[in-house]
C-alpha cells in the first residue's frame, strides 16, 4: 500500500492499468474462463472424504431382507391408485397404521397463476400422507423424513420401498431420531405445502390443513423415486431451490455406501470414469460438471427434496436410472443402501455441517470447493473494477483541450439527470417485465388466439423486445445533447452496478453468477457509443439474458446428450421461461425476478450507451 | 457390633410400644418390629388385622377389595381427598407399632396399541421430625441420604423426575405420574428458609450427587418460581411462590448410572442392605428384582421419580409423617420387542419372575387394569386372580385384578409369579384423553421464530380452565406483544396472566396463563422470539445440534369421564346419580409437551485459525494502509540534487555565491 501513498508511483500504477486495460481485460477473461474449465480437470479437484466423525468411524449393517415384498406392495398401492384414480389415502392410511407408524394425512390445494401446460395441472388439490416412527425413549425433538412422491407416472415401487423400509425399521430398537415417511402428492406442490404445514409458514399463499403431528427439527431428508421396473444404477440429485445445495457429507454418504454395497452411482446421470488423462475422460468430466453448473444456475428444484433446502434440512434426492443393461439392482439391495444411510444419519449428533455447503461435482469422487471456483468469477469481476477504474480516471483527468474554458465547464458536469434518468426507466421496465406477463394473461387469451400460459411467455418476451426500443433517447429530451462524459458516467455507474450484482449472485448460486458473468462482462466491457452500431447491437442482444437463456437450453440438451432442432428447441425455450415464472410463484425461487428486476435493467443500461448520440 | 445391635433394638422396641394412631390400607399386613432387630433377639409378631382374614379369597370366585387405590396423579386436589378418605385402622394400643412402613406395588396396563404400561410405586411412610432442631440419627426404611437433605436444607417438598422419552398421550391415554422428558425438579422451601437461591443451589449440587445426574446444571438461568402451576401436594400452610423452586433440564440423558442411586433408596432394593440385614433372605425380593437395568431400558419410555411430602397421620392430621414415594413407569414396546405378537409376561417384560414379597413392606401387590377387559375378551390374563379392586383413576373408573405378593397362595405350584396377558383381539378403540399439548417451532432461518403451543380440549361438550406454564430461556428472546391465544379462529383471552421477562444470562422467560378451554377445540398459543447471537464461550461442545427449550406445562382440573357417563346409573342406585358428585365430577391432570430443539445462529468454529489470520490481514493491510493515507499530509518533493550538485553548493556556500 505504499505503492498508493506515493503520488509518483501510483500515477505510475494508474497510467500502466489505464494505458495497457484491454490487454489486460482481455487476459483476465481468458483466465478465468480457462480457469473454470480446469476445474473438472481430475488432479486439479479434490477427492471427498467423510468430515462429520459420528457418520465416518461407526460401522453399521445393512439387513433390510424384504425388497421383494417391498416391490409387492408396490404393486399393490399402484393397483389401489388406479383404482382410486390418485392417491389412495385410505389405503397408505390404514397400511402404515398396520406397520405401528402414526398415521397422520394433510389436504391442500393450490391455484397456479397460469396453467402449468408441462404437467397439465391448473388447480391443484391432493393429500399428503405421512406416517412417522416414534423413536423408542427419544424425546420428539430431532426427525429424519424419507419421501416418495405420489405421481401420476410410475413411482410405485419407490412407494412400496418405502412401506418395506418403514415396517423394517419399526421393529428395530436402535433409532435415536424419529422417522418420518412421507408420501406426497403433486410432488413439489405437495412437498411444499408439507414443509409450509410442518414450519408453519405460507410463503407462496397456498391452502393447507394443519398438520396434526409432528417430530421436531429435521435433521435430513431423503426423497426417492424410483421410476422403472427396472433399476441399473441410482442417481444422486443434490441441486436444490435457488441453487442451494446440501452439505457435502449427504453425497459423501451416499457415494461410501454405493460403494460398500457395489451398487452403480451416478451423479447428472453420468458415471465416473477412471481415465481422466484421456481427452475422453476430461470432456466426460466437463459434461458432469457443466450440467451441474447448468442444473444449479437454473435455480428450480431438481427433486423433491430441493424445498427442504430453505429450512435449512439437508436433502438429497435418489433417482433410479435404467441406462446400463448390463447392471441389475435388485430392491432388496436399494433397501439396505438406505438403511445404512439412515442408521447413519440417525447417529449424528449434530446437525450436517461439517462439510462443504458450496462446491460443485465434476464426478461423485471429486468436488471442487467455493476456494477453487471463486476465482474463476473473480477474474471475471476484476474486468469490470479495471474498466471502472479506466473510467474514473478518465473522468478525473481534465480533458486535454484545456485552453477551451467553456467547452470544459459543460463537460464537467453531466448531470445527475442524465445519469439518474436512464437507470429509473430501464429499472421500469424490469418492473413491467415482472409484472405484466401474469397481469394481463386474461386479457391477451381475449384478443389473441393463445393459451394461457403462451399469453404468459409472449407477454413477457413482449416486454422484453419492447424494453429494447424505449429507454435509449432519454438523456436528449433532458440535456440536449449527450455529451462524452455523460456516458461516461453512466456506463461507470452501470459497470459497478453489474460487479455488485454478479458477485452477490454468485456468492449465493456461483453458476448463476457465472454464466451472467461469462455473458455480460465482455458487453460491459466492450460497449461505447462510439462502435460501429449494428454489429455492436447485434454482439449486445446475442449476449443479452433472453439469449443466454436460449443458448442455454440449447446446451443443456447437447450435455445431455439429447440434442434438439431448432424448432423443438425454441418451444423448450417457452417452455423454460414458462415453468421459471411458474418456480417463483409456486416455490420462491429467485432467479425469474432477479432477471426481471436486475440484470435485464442493468443490461438496458449499456444499451443505452451503445445508442448515446 | 453386637452390643450396638442390642441396644439399637431395645430402643426401637421401647419406641414401639408407644401407641399411636396408623394409617395403613385396611387388609394390610402389619408388620412390627425391627426385622434387623427380630432376627437377632426381639420376637416377631406378626399381626393380621381382621380385614384381612375375611378377605382371604375364596377360590374361583371373584371378589371386591376393599381396598381404594390411591390416586395416581399428584396433585392437591388428589392429595386432599387421599388424606381425608383413606381409611383408617385403629390398632389397639398394646400393639407395638412402626413408626415407619414400607408399601409396594405395581400396576400394569395392557394399553390400546398393544404396548404395555408397567408402573411401579415404592411408598416409605415415616412419623418423625426433621426439622425443630432435633437431630435424626437412626434411620430404618427411609433413606438417611435423603433424610439428611432434608433436614440440612429444610425441604418441605421435594418432587424430581428423570425421564428418557416422551409420553405419548394419544396412543397411551393419561400416565398414572406425568412428567417431561429429561430431569425435573420441584422443591417447597420451609418459609424458616432466609436464602432461598443459596439454599436452592447447594440442594442441586448435592442432589446431583446423589442421583449421579447433571442436576448442577439448574442455575439461575433456567429455575423459576411458578405462581400457580406447582401447588404443594403435601399438608401445607405455605403457598407463597417465593419458597418454590422449579427447573427442568430437557437435555438429561437417563440411563443406568440413575437407576442404581434410585434403587439403593428402596429397602428391598440392593444386594448391600440384603446381606447386612437380612442375611436369609435371597439377595433381592419383592418388586425390586424386576427392575434390571437391560430391559427397563429397552423400552419405549422410561421414567423414575422420587417424591417427598409431608402428610398427616390421621384424620384429624394431630401428627404428620414424611412419605417418600419413588416411582418408576415403562412402557414396552409391541414391535420392536414383542416381534408383532401380542403377548406380555412378566419374564418379557423384566427377564424375571416374581417369587416373594418384599419381607419388610407392609403390603405388596400387583394390579392388573382390566377395564377393557371384564369378561376377559380382549386379553387373557394367566394366572387368573378371583381378587378384584376398583378405583376411579384420572376420572375413570377403572378394574383391577390384584395379585397380593404376601400371600403364598399367589404364586402357586411353581413358587414364582409369571403373569402372562394374551391378547385375543385387538378391537376397541381407545378413549381419547380430554386433554392433551402439542408445541413446536414455526418459522425458518435463524433470525425469529414462532413457538406454537397447541392445547386440545377432546371433552365434547364441557369447557375447562387450564393452566399453562412455559419457561423459555434467555437466548430466546420472546416478543410478548405477539402473544396470542386463539381457539375456533377466535381470540381467547386468558383470564390470568403472570409473566416474568427474562434477563440475559441471570434468569428465563416465566409465562403463566389461565386459559378456558372451549368444549371440542384445539386452542393455539403463540409468541415470536428472536435468536440471540451468544458468546462464543457461551456455545455448547455441540452447538449445532441445537439448544433445547424444556416442556411447557399444562396442569388442569378436567372433568371426569365418570361424571361424562350417563349410563353408569345401572351399577348405581338412582339417586345417588342425580347430581355428579364433588370427587368425582373433575380430576386433575399435568400434561407435558414435548421440549423443543432451536438452532441459533452458531459461528463455524472449525475455522478458528482462518478467521484469525483473515483478521489480522485485513486489519494490518485494510485499516493500515487507509489510516495512513488519511492522516499523512503529502508535499511536493524538491527533486534531489546530485552529489556533484550537492558539493557543488557546499563549495559555493563557502564562497559566499547563490546555490545552483
Amino acid at each position: 500500500m505504499g505503492l498508493l501513498s506515493d503520488p509518483n508511483r501510483r500515477r505510475a500504477l494508474i497510467s500502466l492499468l489505464t494505458r495497457l486495460n484491454t490487454p489486460i481485460c482481455l487476459v483476465c477473461y481468458m483466465a478465468g474462463v480457462a480457469w473454470f474449465m480446469g476445474l473438472a480437470f481430475e488432479p486439479f479437484t479434490l477427492r471427498t472424504y467423510m468430515s462429520e466423525n459420528a457418520m465416518g468411524s461407526t460401522m453399521v449393517e445393512e439387513r433390510f431382507p424384504a425388497g421383494e415384498r417391498a416391490l409387492a406392495t408396490g404393486r399393490e398401492f399402484a393397483a389401489h391408485k388406479k383404482k382410486v384414480g390418485g392417491m389412495p389415502v385410505d389405503w397408505l392410511v390404514k397400511t402404515m397404521q398396520a406397520r405401528g407408524l402414526e398415521v397422520f394425512t394433510q389436504s391442500f390445494s393450490r391455484t397456479l397463476p397460469f396453467p402449468d401446460e408441462n404437467k397439465e395441472r391448473y388447480m391443484v388439490k391432493g393429500t399428503n400422507v405421512y406416517g412417522i416412527l416414534r423413536a423408542p425413549r427419544a424425546p420428539r425433538t430431532e426427525a429424519l423424513v424419507l419421501s416418495a412422491p405420489c405421481s401420476p407416472g410410475d413411482n410405485n415401487q419407490a412407494v412400496g420401498l418405502l412401506l418395506g423400509l418403514a415396517q423394517y425399521f419399526r421393529n428395530q430398537i436402535y433409532w435415536a431420531k424419529d422417522i418420518i415417511f412421507l408420501v406426497n402428492e403433486h410432488d413439489l406442490i405437495g412437498m411444499q405445502a408439507w414443509l409450509e404445514g410442518y414450519h408453519h409458514t405460507n410463503t407462496t399463499g397456498m391452502d393447507w390443513s394443519p398438520l396434526q403431528g409432528r417430530g421436531g427439527s429435521i435433521q435430513a431428508a431423503l426423497s426417492l423415486e424410483l421410476s422403472s421396473d427396472v433399476i441399473t444404477s441410482l442417481d444422486l440429485v443434490l441441486e436444490g431451490l435457488n441453487g442451494q445445495l446440501p452439505n457435502l457429507d449427504l453425497a459423501n454418504l451416499f457415494y461410501a455406501f454405493c460403494q460398500k454395497i457395489g451398487v452403480l452411482c451416478t451423479i447428472q446421470g453420468k458415471l465416473q470414469r477412471n481415465d481422466w488423462d484421456s481427452v475422453s475422460g476430461y470432456s466426460h468430466a466437463v459434461q458432469t460438471m457443466m450440467l451441474m453448473v447448468m442444473k444449479q444456475a437454473s435455480g428450480r428444484p431438481w427433486g423433491d427434496h430441493g424445498l427442504f433446502l430453505r429450512y435449512h434440512i439437508e436433502a438429497a434426492t435418489i433417482k433410479g436410472i435404467n441406462s446400463f443393461r448390463q447392471y441389475k439392482t435388485d430392491a432388496t439391495t436399494i433397501g439396505r443402501l438406505l438403511e445404512g444411510m439412515y442408521r447413519k444419519l440417525n447417529n449424528l449428533l449434530e446437525r450436517l455441517h461439517q462439510s462443504y455447503f458450496f462446491y460443485l461435482m465434476p464426478s461423485l469422487s471429486h468436488f471442487v470447493s467455493i476456494g477453487y471456483y471463486m476465482p474463476a468469477f473473480g477474474l471475471l469481476t476484476v474486468i469490470l473494477l479495471l474498466r471502472a477504474l479506466d473510467l474514473w480516471v478518465q473522468l478525473a483527468t481534465p480533458p486535454t483541450r484545456t485552453e477551451d474554458g467553456v467547452a470544459d465547464i459543460e463537460q464537467s458536469s453531466p448531470g445527475v439527470l442524465s445519469v439518474l434518468t436512464p437507470l429509473v426507466i430501464s429499472h421500469l421496465t424490469g418492473v413491467a417485465l415482472y409484472t405484466l406477463p401474469i397481469r394481463f394473461q386474461e386479457m391477451a387469451v381475449e384478443h389473441f388466439p393463445v393459451s394461457e400460459t403462451e399469453a404468459v411467455v409472449l407477454t413477457a418476451i413482449a416486454v422484453y423486445t419492447a424494453g429494447l426500443a424505449l429507454p435509449h433517447n432519454t438523456h436528449r429530451f433532458l440535456s440536449g445533447e449527450g455529451t462524452e462524459q455523460g456516458w461516461r458516467v453512466l456506463k461507470l455507474v452501470a459497470v459497478l452496478y453489474l460487479a455488485v450484482l454478479l458477485g452477490c449472485t454468485a456468492l449465493i448460486n456461483f453458476s448463476l453468477g457465472f454464466i451472467l458473468a461469462l455473458t455480460l462482462v465482455p458487453v460491459a466491457a466492450f460497449v461505447t457509443p462510439h462502435i460501429p452500431k449494428v454489429l455492436s447491437a447485434f454482439i449486445l442482444v446475442i449476449l443479452s439474458p433472453a439469449c443466454t437463456l436460449l443458448f442455454s437450453v440449447f446446451f443443456f440438451q447437447e450435455l445431455q446428450e439429447m440434442p434438439v432442432s431448432f424448432q423443438d428447441g425454441w418451444l423448450l425455450y417457452l417452455s423454460v421461461i414458462s415453468q421459471g415464472i411458474l418456480d417463483h410463484f409456486l416455490y420462491g425461487s429467485l432467479v425469474y425476478p432477479l432477471i426481471a428486476l436486475l440484470v435485464y435493467p442493468c443490461w438496458l443500461l449499456f444499451w443505452n450507451i451503445l445508442f448515446w448520440k | 457390633m453386637a452390643a450396638y445391635r442390642y441396644g439399637y433394638s431395645a430402643v426401637l422396641f421401647i419406641l414401639c410400644g408407644l401407641s399411636v394412631f396408623l394409617v395403613t390400607n385396611g387388609q394390610e399386613t402389619i408388620l412390627t418390629g425391627d426385622d434387623g432387630a427380630a432376627a437377632v433377639d426381639s420376637p416377631q409378631t406378626v399381626t393380621e388385622t381382621a380385614e384381612q382374614t375375611a378377605e382371604q379369597p375364596a377360590v374361583e370366585e371373584r371378589q371386591w377389595e376393599v381396598t381404594e387405590v390411591e390416586e395416581a396423579s399428584p396433585d392437591e386436589a388428589a392429595a386432599d381427598k387421599q388424606d381425608a378418605s383413606a381409611p383408617e385402622t385403629l390398632v389397639p394400643p398394646s400393639v407395638p407399632r412402626p413408626k415407619d412402613d414400607f408399601q409396594e406395588e405395581l400396576v400394569i396396563r395392557p394399553l390400546h396399541s398393544g404396548d404395555i404400561y408397567a408402573s411401579f410405586q415404592f411408598r416409605t411412610l415415616w412419623e418423625t421430625d426433621f426439622m425443630r432442631g432435633n437431630k435424626v440419627s437412626h434411620y430404618r426404611l427411609f433413606p438417611k441420604s435423603l433424610g439428611q437433605v432434608i433436614s440440612k436444607f429444610s425441604v418441605r417438598e421435594l418432587h424430581i423426575s428423570f425421564t428418557q422419552g416422551y409420553w405419548r398421550t394419544m396412543q397411551w391415554g393419561q400416565p398414572f405420574l406425568p412428567a417431561p422428558p429429561g430431569a425435573e425438579l420441584w422443591v417447597w422451601f420451609q418459609d424458616s428458609v432466609t436464602d432461598v437461591d443459596g439454599t436452592w443451589k447447594e440442594l442441586t449440587n448435592v442432589l446431583s450427587g446423589i442421583f449421579c445426574a447433571s442436576l448442577n446444571f439448574i442455575d439461575s438461568t433456567n429455575t423459576v418460581q411458578p405462581s400457580a402451576s406447582f401447588k404443594p401436594l403435601g399438608i401445607s400452610n405455605v403457598t407463597d411462590h417465593r419458597f418454590l423452586r422449579y427447573a427442568t433440564l430437557p437435555r438429561e440423558i437417563v440411563c443406568t448410572e440413575n437407576l442404581t442411586p434410585w434403587k439403593k433408596l428402596l429397602p428391598c432394593g440392593t444386594k448391600s442392605l440384603q446381606l447386612t440385614e437380612l442375611p436369609l433372605f435371597s439377595l433381592q425380593a419383592g418388586l425390586a428384582v424386576l427392575l434390571k437395568s437391560e430391559k427397563l431400558f429397552h423400552s419405549s419410555f422410561h421414567s423414575q421419580a422420587v417424591h417427598i411430602r409431608p402428610v398427616c397421620e390421621d384424620w384429624q392430621c394431630k401428627t404428620t409423617s414424611w412419605e417418600l414415594r419413588q416411582t418408576l413407569s415403562v412402557v414396552f414396546d409391541l414391535h420392536t420387542s414383542g416381534q408383532g405378537k401380542r403377548e406380555w409376561s412378566l419374564f418379557k417384560m423384566f427377564s424375571r419372575t416374581l417369587t416373594d414379597a418384599c419381607p419388610l413392606a407392609s403390603s405388596s401387590k400387583v394390579y392388573i387394569d382390566i377395564t377393557d377387559n371384564p369378561e376377559g375378551e380382549q386379553f387373557e390374563l394367566i394366572p387368573a386372580t378371583p381378587l378384584l379392586s376398583q378405583a376411579v383413576v384420572l376420572g375413570d373408573r377403572r378394574t383391577f385384578s390384584v395379585y397380593d405378593l404376601t400371600q403364598q397362595i399367589t404364586f402357586g405350584a411353581v413358587r414364582s409369579l409369571n403373569l402372562l396377558i394374551r391378547w385375543k383381539s385387538t378391537e376397541g378403540d381407545m378413549l381419547r384423553p380430554l386433554l392433551h399439548g402439542e408445541r413446536y417451532v414455526a418459522g425458518y432461518g435463524l433470525q425469529t421464530g414462532e413457538i406454537h403451543t397447541l392445547m386440545y380440549n377432546n371433552h365434547p361438550y364441557r369447557s375447562f380452565p387450564v393452566l399453562l406454564l412455559d419457561s423459555v430461556p434467555w437466548y430466546l428472546r420472546l416478543y410478548i406483544h405477539t402473544l396470542t391465544v386463539t381457539s375456533k379462529a377466535k381470540d381467547n383471552k386468558p383470564s390470568y396472566i403472570h409473566y416474568q421477562p427474562s434477563k440475559d444470562r441471570v434468569r428465563p422467560h416465566l409465562l403463566e396463563m389461565l386459559v378456558q378451554l372451549p368444549p371440542n377445540s384445539v386452542t393455539e398459543v403463540t409468541v415470536q422470539f428472536e435468536r440471540a447471537l451468544l458468546k462464543w464461550t457461551e456455545y455448547t461442545p455441540d452447538p449445532n445440534h441445537g439448544f433445547y427449550v424444556g416442556s411447557s406445562v399444562l396442569s388442569s382440573l378436567v372433568p371426569s369421564i365418570v361424571a361424562m357417563d350417563t349410563n353408569s346409573t345401572q351399577e348405581r342406585p338412582l339417586f345417588s346419580s342425580f347430581f355428579p358428585c364433588k370427587e368425582e365430577s373433575s380430576y386433575f391432570v399435568r400434561v407435558y409437551t414435548e421440549p423443543l430443539l432451536v438452532n441459533l445462529p452458531t459461528p463455524d468454529f472449525s475455522m478458528p485459525y482462518n478467521v484469525i489470520c483473515l483478521t489480522c490481514t485485513v486489519v494490518a493491510v485494510g485499516y493500515g494502509s487507509l489510516y495512513n493515507l488519511l492522516t499523512r499530509s503529502f508535499q511536493i518533493e524538491e527533486p534531489s540534487l546530485g552529489l556533484a550538485k550537492r558539493i557543488a553548493n557546499i563549495i559555493r556556500k563557502m564562497r559566499g555565491v547563490p546555490p545552483l
